[in-house]
């Protein structure tokens, strides 16, 4: 799933630009589980908001609305006759929704109540990872199906740098070292020489070097 | 004295004196000059007209710990123009692909015909932390590009290069990141992508440093790349405490006890170095010391001496010509 986290109330508030009448929009998928953009976040956020708003003597409208998917258009018309009473849009969708809800209705800010961050999971109760950085090149069959781009803080695709310790990554002693868990696990499977071969110059374009990506499949078209 | 790789078929004349003197199997020293981060070169060139008597070659570090400083390529200008043979230091973290092999391109012109090629710090490390790491490719990759370029006159792309870039190739290994048995392999992964030589880690921990050679003889790396053991002269127990919390570098207990002990920390540190040189130099595989006394320099001169390893030898090669010289290689 897409794992996003909430912004600061402070930052959003200084997004809005005068605004008072506001929808504050959430999503049912990625960002519940979580836990940055669910229902119960939107209700969390438009309190905050109306506090935030009483406190400068400024009263703002926060009206609350969650829909099945922001990144399906399908699921955005009902939000038609709402959007139309506000101002401005905080979604806390991931910044495709966000993106889809401006596409919607180009006439009315929208302001990200959550930061994106990238495709992950649940690693332990209220933690969440980044696992893909979705570089639209998978080398997890090389790796032992850990994921060196997202993992490596320097994305190396041919061993470990000079700076692991202990096993554990140079930028942050409590990250271990991706490369040292890819010769761990294929020194388990027995399978160290993989790891012998040199990995070409990765291909960024299907990363982020190329605009944008697009997925097409005839098939599935109607 | 040491036995290193005696011959590369491909090629008949050494490119640099680094490369001549380690292939004529005399005990090599490198030092390393920290360019600073201002616009002022008297001193790289100062150091570089003092240190080249005293070393074979001259490391131009690249924004070492990720902090911005006079660029490696200007640096290693420097030293050319005060009688050096610098060693360019390139790293991945601030350059694409197509800057990488520009420079190069540009370093060879000039006549700098050593490379040492690296990945680098993470960015998180030095002055700009905010700033957008490139890794565009890794150390492994560099060092096969900066081969291909050379042996096959190819740049990554497939397109021909007309004059190819003469340089001796060189990359980097941490003796002490662990474990073994991976570092040993990442270092064949380096040779068998073209490095024919290596510069490795702060060696403090000698026995460590001892027991990956021995790994590294049984892989038989040594016969095929010039191994060339780190040195950092410790100049206080401050400094030698730090050292010892930089991720993968270790130092052990008694050198930290030794360096709080000692009246003349300056004259201790010079000796703990004294020392280790003494013992990597009968290990069997190392080619030589590289020396990086940054912010110390001026050590180097009495460290070599001392050492028994002063005068360099005289050796002559074709080195800079720059031009023509890789025109005609
Ligand atoms: S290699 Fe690319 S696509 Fe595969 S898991 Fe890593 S980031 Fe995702
Ligand atoms: S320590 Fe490991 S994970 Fe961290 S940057 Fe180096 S190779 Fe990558």
């Amino acid at each position: 799933m897409i794992l996003a986290r909430p912004r600061q109330v402070s930052s959003i508030l200084a997004g809005l630009g005068g605004a008072r009448r506001l929808a504050v929009i959430g999503c049912q998928e990625c960002v519940t589980v979580c836990q940055a953009g669910g229902r119960k976040e939107v209700s969390c956020l438009a309190h905050l908001l109306r506090i935030a708003g009483l406190k400068e003597g400024l009263p703002l409208m926060v009206t609350e609305a969650t829909v099945a998917r922001q990144c399906d258009t399908a699921y955005l018309a009902p939000l038609d006759p709402l959007v139309e009473q506000v101002e401005a849009c905080i979604s806390l969708g991931c910044g495709v929704g966000v993106q889809f809800i401006a596409e919607r209705y180009p006439g009315v800010p929208v302001i990200p109540g959550v930061d994106t961050v990238g495709g992950g999971g649940t690693t332990a109760p209220g933690v969440w990872e980044e696992r893909c950085a979705m570089c639209g090149e998978c080398v997890l069959d090389q790796t032992a199906g850990i994921c060196p781009v997202t993992r490596c803080a320097k994305s190396l695709l041919n061993g470990p740098c000079g700076g692991s310790s202990g096993g554990m990554c140079e930028v942050d002693p409590d990250l271990p070292c991706a490369w040292e868990m890819i010769y761990r696990r294929m020194k388990e499977r027995k399978s160290l020489d993989d790891l012998r071969s040199i990995r070409p110059p990765k291909n960024w374009v299907s990363s982020r070097s190329g605009g944008l990506r697009r997925v097409i499949r005839e098939d599935a078209m109607r | 004295m040491s036995t290193g790789p005696q011959t590369d078929k491909k090629k008949n004349a050494a490119a640099s004196r680094l490369e001549a003197v380690l292939r004529a199997g005399i005990f090599a020293v490198t030092a390393e000059i920290g360019p600073p981060k201002h616009a002022d070169g008297t001193r790289i060139r100062r150091l570089a007209a003092e240190l080249k008597e005293y070393s074979d070659a001259q490391n131009l570090t690249d924004n070492q710990t990720a902090v911005v400083r006079l660029c490696s390529l200007a640096a290693a200008v420097h030293v050319l123009q005060a009688g050096g043979d610098p060693v360019l230091q390139m790293t991945t973290r601030d350059r694409n692909r197509i800057a990488l092999q520009s420079d190069l391109l540009g370093a060879a012109s000039l006549g700098i015909r050593n490379v040492l090629c690296l990945s680098g710090d993470h960015q998180r490390f030095g002055n700009h932390p905010e700033a957008k790491g490139v890794f565009d490719l890794d150390s492994v990759q560099l060092t096969a590009a900066v081969r291909r370029m050379r042996d096959e006159g190819l740049f990554l792309c497939g397109e021909e290069i007309k004059a190819p870039p003469r340089v001796f190739i060189g990359a980097v290994e941490n003796p002490f990141a662990g474990p073994v048995e991976l570092r040993v392999l990442r270092l064949g992964k380096k040779i068998a992508a073209g490095a024919e030589f290596i510069q490795t880690q702060v060696v403090y921990d000698v026995p460590a440093f001892s027991e990956w050679m021995a790994a590294v003889r049984a892989a038989g790396w040594h016969k095929r790349a010039f191994i060339l053991a780190g040195v950092i002269p410790p100049k206080s127990d401050r400094a030698i405490r730090y050292m010892s919390r930089v991720p993968g570098i270790t130092v052990p207990d008694e050198l930290i006890r030794r360096m709080e002990r000692a009246a003349d920390p300056l004259g201790e540190g010079r000796r703990i170095a004294l020392e280790i040189i003494r013992q990597l130099r009968d290990i069997e595989g190392v080619s030589g010391v590289h020396i990086m006394a940054v912010n110390w320099e001026d050590v180097v001169p009495e460290l070599v001496a001392e050492a028994g390893l002063y005068p360099r030898p005289r050796i002559s090669t074709t080195q800079g010509g720059g031009d023509s010289d890789a025109a005609g290689h």
